[in-house]
């Protein structure tokens, strides 16, 4: 048949405009997958449909309530937004290679080309790094094996920031707290999609079960290399570069087409520790001396950088 | 950014003894489970869970015509996305869709009529009727000065050149509708204009 | 065509359009193509995010894309590649012109008829031979004043003349061949810059998506619109499309790309000059509308579905003015204003300066920054006596007096400004229920969810509440020109605290009803020119077809299994159609062309139309039905069962315009107005019949000038939205585009010795900026007839107001418009460029 652009069967129970409240399970129409906890997810960002368009970037602030971080004109192509921070957990990163050596290539590969566009955002590494830096177990790995870190216990130490390969983690100069993507943890709770990916128009963000993404997106690449686009690779997925370093596999990984210093992510990245000891050892080491004081003089602070703002 | 209760110092206290995940994990519970989670993240649900309405909307930018569901909480807007329903965008919305409900929380929304007399250097706030009443006046005294009933060879006519309208294109049918009715077909305006050659 | 049936082609051209930035989510079918296999192609002065997507990416100089289009035309018509059995039955192809046609390149540009006097081209040598075609109303622009409709006759007394061999000289496929002879690859090259090899990749790969099997989209914006020839430019892309085929049919088809929640639906429902609701002409004071009479014989065309059009406006004037419409007085028909020439925006912003306009009403627009020459906007809003803005926010034009360039500059200061000005905060959608219309004519419903905050109103409720009040102030007058706002009816039912009228009301009125009994009306084919229907907009009926039935808030799409048509969600209009000329889809038989593509089909057993779509034809048409011409038949009776385009009297499609053009019936490469070569395809540099309003406040420079060198070309981002006060008041839009710059290629920036990021100054005779450059590869020097022309890009978002801010790139265009819709040439004009910044009093950094 010609015609056969149609939504999910089950769009079909929800017929009347005004709906009694959220549809259950919404990220099986969105994303064809039923969030249960005990599984494993995480993003699939393939850049090679990526339009640079920030449709991430906003559905993440507005969903999150993140606030702008005020950079300003940065002459870097479109992006504007700079860097992942804690302000900004999806980032869009834009790399310019329309002319080589003064030449303008006019058929190109099929799908994204000499404009390179990849949205960024927190790995949810499977072994990670910034987890087991945490002295405080503010940093939690959730019923959906996502990395969280939880503002009601973080005390502001920033071994994170450190520790995360990626350069993820980051203070907020307001709470003095860490912050990062949270796999939209909320939504995954009442069965939605995360924000960034429900949004994105042309589906370079996927959302689902990992092992699921990964089985699509190697076949993703397989399709791209038999289109010609030779250059696709994964960064990220299990045994692929970017999954390097003990750090195990990305529950966030990628589709490349350059090497990934290009796009901005390291080339191998590492992770600082070794499991779980370590974190404890540094948790002890600085916790040993907590007291009340000293959980007074954080809030201190942090009431005094409320009021300068 | 709205304003958020802050915390108290006991709230702290209280939380980071109850949460702190450390001595839990002395106690040989792995970090990776449930008993590193704190009573915030175990509370945690998606605020769109609370909505006491959800309308369809379609989105106010450009004119893909992109679905989109509102969440209201005692009538006030708690969010805005995609409808997954819709076979044009299936949940998905652009940069500036995604945006809608920072457009309509927007700081920068007014909430009152803004009036700035003749030659004055200043906006002042005005009732919204005295405003409707002094506009209606000022376009009935333009008409009746500028009317035209005949042109000098007879033709009747019917209009007025000395007053316009311009816009149309971000607003729904139902007013472009009365627009043109009561501009065109009541008050006679000729020089009527939307974005659409723009 | 639906956006989602994009998914359906084998391949896209996106031309005048950065679809991807602009239309995100439409892009999404395109990609949804291409993973099926189709050819994506971008053909673009810069390289956009588009272009990133594509396949090919095919630069040209702004400006010059009917001399890229005319050679795709000629490379179709030279290699053979076009689809033979559906432009021989479907178009115009075969039919024969009158002798006197004259093609431009026998007349130094121009085609036969032209006046130089006055300025503009009689159509009488464009006829088909022995007749006279109207213009099918859609466009209307005829520039005369003579009627049409004695000469019209004789297309009831038989087919229109042709000749199916195609070799009568004077056939339309000769024609066509003659004229764009001149459009060699060599030739595109010479005009448009894009390498010859380049556009022959593009060119073949459009061609091979033609055929029983295959289908090809064009998509364009404004990117089209906004040039001097830019109507002629999406005449050239339908050329295109009926010679390949790919029109009516799934994955094929021309689609426009538009750019507000609602600017078809205020076209269709026209807050435009020119039109009434569902494309019925305002009545002309220079043409002979003096009666209703008058009127609908010099506008009804004989043959073809617009043979209908005295029931559509006569139950228009009953929906206007209900009881006081009579037959005696033509249904109120006098009361209508007559226009007296081009009451368009361009224009209107020079009445206004001229002291002409006294009143302005601002509904959602803002001109400071989206107007052309926007300093003389600016200039022209303190001539006002009022000025009444309806906005969610204070926009630019609604802060000219205090914080607009004249002001800026020191030549005016509040004091001396007189305009009275009124800000009222309008409810946003989701504040208030109504209706879009999106940019494939589907309408669909939104809901009021919460109550916009404080004062703020829809624009229905201030247009409602103003309505009654006049109509109060006007209650006792005598004076029989204050009939109309008397009699006008105004019955709407309010609502709640705030009294808001009853959107639906609105929208059943739209829809139509029996008068005076007001059954809700369901289909236009049950309309009647006796006063016994009323209708707002008769293209709408059936949005409403019962009275608790709203189908614009229907919400059953098609499910995995389903046509994918989607004939549940919302309501598109005509009668629910979702494609056009959906006839086309099947062969002359009324058998699909493709099984993989059908959409409707002849069932003769039945001995009707069937399809996925809602069949855009007389249903019970047999395909091998021909007119009586012994009866002198009249409106459908005349198409026959294989004449799909049934808008156009013929029912044919148009590859040639005998009338409705103001600027030719083929498209030809003219020059945009400031250009800086001269046209190397004739002696006429520009559109000859152009509006162009050169008067002091409004300089346009020759071609060639050498202070103004470089092209300038200006555009959106995906960030921003227009004009930019939705966008630039956001925090999370606002940041991911912060500032107003322009971007320039690194050899115009070695050459002016400007790095990444510099302040640097653009100027016109009609303005300067300053702003930040740019500096990118994704612009290009285009080397045009031997000399080196460098491009520049503008985003013209910006304004002085929101987060994020910048100088308003329409100081710099002029007010200069395509001849047949008045658009504007902001696409294309010329401009200097240096380094440096304006010496501004108070500037900070």
């Amino acid at each position: 048949m010609a015609v056969s652009m149609g939504v999910p069967a089950r769009a079909l129970d929800y017929a009347d405009p005004i709906l009694p409240g959220l549809i259950p399970d919404e990220a099986e129409l969105t994303a064809g997958v039923r969030i249960e906890p005990g599984k494993s997810y995480g993003f699939f960002t393939d850049t090679t449909l990526c339009i640079g368009c920030k449709a991430c970037e906003v559905a993440c602030k507005e969903w999150n309530a993140l606030p702008a971080d005020e950079v300003g004109l940065t002459g870097n192509s479109y992006d504007n937004t700079g860097r992942l921070s804690a302000n900004t957990w999806r980032h869009v990163a834009f790399v310019e290679k329309i002319g080589t050596n003064g030449k303008r290539a006019a058929e190109m590969a099929p799908f994204q080309s000499n404009w390179l566009m990849m949205s960024d955002v927190c790995k949810h590494c499977h072994n990670a790094p910034c987890l087991e830096a945490c002295p405080t177990g503010a940093l939690f790995r959730t019923e959906f094996d996502t990395v969280v870190v939880q503002q009601d216990i973080c005390n502001g130490c920033g071994y994170c920031v450190p520790a995360c390969p990626f350069g993820v983690v980051d203070l907020n100069e307001v709470d003095g707290k860490a912050h990062k993507c949270t796999l939209c943890y909320d939504r995954l709770k009442g069965g939605l999609e995360p924000a960034c990916a429900k949004s994105c128009p042309t589906d370079s963000i996927q959302f689902g079960e990992v092992p699921d993404l990964v089985e699509k997106a190697r076949a993703r690449v397989e399709d791209l290399h038999g289109r010609g686009a030779v250059d696709a690779y994964l960064y990220g997925a299990p045994g692929e570069p970017g999954a390097t370093g003990d750090l195990g596999h990305l529950n966030a990984f990628f589709l490349l087409t350059d090497r990934p210093e290009v796009y901005g992510l390291p080339t191998a990245p590492t992770r600082a520790s070794n499991r779980v000891a370590p974190a404890l050892g540094a948790g002890l080491a600085t916790m040993a001396g907590l007291t009340l004081a000293a959980i007074a003089l954080f809030a201190t602070n942090r009431f005094a950088t409320n009021r300068r703002r | 950014m709205k304003p958020i209760r802050r915390r108290t110092l006991a709230d702290h206290a209280r939380g980071f003894l109850r949460d702190w995940s450390l001595p839990r994990q002395f106690r040989g519970e792995s970090p990776y489970s449930d008993a590193a989670k704190s009573s915030g993240s175990a509370r945690l649900r998606p605020r769109l869970e609370e909505a006491d309405k959800v309308g369809t909307n379609i989105c106010p930018y450009c004119a893909v015509g992109c679905a989109q569901l509102m969440y209201a909480k005692d009538g006030t807007l708690i969010h805005v996305e995609g409808d997954p329903r819709s076979p044009i965008n299936q949940g998905t919305l652009c940069p500036k869709g995604a945006a809608t409900f920072g457009w309509l929380t927007s700081e920068l929304r007014m909430s009152k009529v803004l009036y700035r007399a003749p030659h004055s250097d200043r906006w002042e706030e005005r009732p919204l009727d005295w405003a409707m009443d002094r506009i209606a006046h000022l376009a009935k005294q333009t008409r009746d000065e500028t009317f035209v009933h005949k042109l000098p060879d007879g033709t009747v006519v019917n209009h007025t050149l000395g007053m316009a309208s311009l816009g149309g294109a971000t607003l729904d049918n139902e007013e472009n509708y009365l627009i043109k009715k009561l501009f065109s077909g009541g008050l006679g305006m000729v020089w009527i204009e939307n974005q659409a050659r723009v | 065509m639906p956006q989602w049936d994009l998914a359906n082609a084998d391949c896209i051209l996106v031309m005048g359009s950065n679809m991807a930035e602009n239309h995100p989510i439409a892009f999404r079918f395109a990609l949804q193509a291409k993973q099926k296999g189709a050819t994506l192609i971008h053909v673009d002065p810069r390289f956009t995010r588009t272009s990133a997507l594509a396949d090919i990416h095919a630069p040209i100089r702004a400006g010059t894309d009917i001399a890229f289009l005319g050679g795709i035309i000629r490379h179709i018509l030279e290699n053979d590649l076009w689809f033979k059995d559906y432009a021989l039955n479907y178009t115009n192809l075969a039919t024969i012109i009158e002798d006197a046609f004259e093609d431009p390149s026998r007349n130094d540009g121009k085609f036969s008829g032209w006046n130089e006097a006055k300025k503009s081209y009689s159509f009488e040598s464009w006829q088909y031979e022995g007749e006279f075609v109207p213009s099918s109303l859609a466009e209307h622009f005829v520039n005369t004043t003579e009627s049409f409709s004695d000469q019209t006759k004789r297309l009831q007394q038989g087919p229109t003349p042709k000749d199916e061999t195609l070799q009568h000289p004077n056939c339309v496929y000769q024609i066509l061949k003659r004229h764009f002879a001149p459009y060699t690859p060599e030739m595109v090259e010479r005009v448009t810059g894009c390498p010859k090899e380049t556009f022959v990749t593009v060119a073949d790969a459009l061609a091979r998506a033609s055929g029983r099997e295959k289908t090809g989209t064009i998509c364009y914006a404004v990117g089209w619109t906004h040039h001097s020839t830019g109507v002629q430019m999406i005449r050239a892309a339908a050329i295109i499309q009926l010679l390949l085929g790919n029109v009516g049919r799934p994955g094929g088809g021309i689609l426009a790309l538009r750019g507000h929640s609602s600017i078809q639906g205020s076209t269709d429902i026209p807050t435009l000059y020119n039109l009434l609701p569902g494309y019925l002409p305002q009545p002309h004071g220079l043409k002979p509308h003096h009666t209703l009479q008058d009127y609908i014989d010099h506008e009804t065309t004989p043959t073809g579905w617009w043979h209908n059009f005295p029931k559509y406006i006569v139950s228009l004037l009953r929906a206007w003015y209900g009881e006081a419409g009579k037959t005696e007085n033509g249904w109120g028909f006098e009361w209508l204003p007559k226009i007296m020439g081009d009451h368009s925006q361009n224009p209107m912003t020079l009445a206004i300066e001229d002291g002409l306009i006294k009143g302005l009403f601002l509904l959602g627009q803002n001109p400071a920054v989206g107007g052309s020459n926007a300093g003389l906007v600016q200039r022209a809003l303190g001539k006002l006596d009022w000025m009444v803005v309806t906005d969610f926010a204070e926009t630019e034009t609604a802060s000219f007096w205090y914080k607009g360039k004249p002001v800026q500059a020191g030549e005016l200061a509040p004091k001396d400004i007189k305009t009275e000005v009124f800000l009222l905060p309008t409810s946003l959608a989701g504040e208030k229920a109504g209706t879009f219309t999106n940019t494939h004519r589907l309408i669909q419903w939104h809901d009021k969810v919460v109550d916009g905050p404080g004062d703020s109103r829809s624009d229905l409720w201030f247009v409602y509440h103003l309505g009654r009040r006049l109509k109060e102030l006007y209650r006792s007058s005598a004076d029989p020109r204050d009939l109309p706002i008397r009699y006008l009816t105004w019955d709407y039912p309010v609502e709640g605290e705030r009294e808001e009228p009853d959107a639906e009301a609105v929208l059943r009125e739209i829809n139509g009803y029996t008068w005076p009994d007001r059954r809700q009306i369901e289909d236009f084919k049950d309309l009647q020119d006796d006063g016994s229907t009323a209708c707002g907009c008769w293209i709408y009926t059936g949005v409403f077809p019962k009275n608790d039935h709203n189908q614009a808030r229907s919400r059953k799409p098609d499910g995995p299994d389903g046509p994918g048509t989607h004939l549940g969600w919302g309501f598109a209009w005509p009668s629910n159609r979702r494609t056009l000329v959906n006839r086309a889809s099947a062969d002359p038989a009324g058998k699909p062309w493709s099984e993989r593509k059908k959409l409707a089909w002849w069932d003769a057993e039945k001995g009707e139309w069937d399809g996925y779509d809602k069949v855009d034809f007389s249903t019970q048409k047999a395909p091998d039905y021909r007119p009586d011409w012994s009866k002198e038949p009249a409106g459908m009776d005349a198409l026959s069962g294989t004449d799909p385009f049934i808008m156009i009297s013929d029912g044919r499609g148009a590859l040639f315009v005998p009338s409705g053009l103001k600027d030719g019936p083929l498209p030809t490469h003219y020059e945009p107005v400031e250009s800086p070569v001269k046209n190397p395809l004739y002696g006429q540099q520009h559109n000859p019949t152009a509006k162009i309003w050169d008067r002091p406040d409004n300089p346009i420079h020759p071609p060639g000038d050498p202070r103004y060198p470089h092209v300038l070309t200006t555009y959106r981002l995906t960030e921003h939205h227009s004009g930019g006060t939705p966008t630039r008041s956001v925090a999370s839009t606002a940041e991911l585009q912060p500032e107003g710059f322009c971007e320039i290629a690194p050899e115009l920036a070695r050459e002016l010795g400007i790095e990444n990021l510099d302040w640097v100054v653009l100027s016109t005779p009609r303005g300067e900026v300053e702003t930040r450059a740019l500096v990118t590869e994704r612009l290009q020097a285009f080397r045009v007839d031997g000399r080196l022309v460098h491009q520049i890009g503008m985003p013209w978002h910006f304004g002085w107001n929101g987060y994020a801010t910048g100088d308003i790139a329409n100081v710099l265009t002029a007010v200069v418009g395509d001849p047949n819709t008045g658009m504007h040439e902001n696409k294309a004009l010329t401009c200097h460029l240096r380094k440096g910044r304006l010496d501004r009093p108070g500037k900070g950094d």
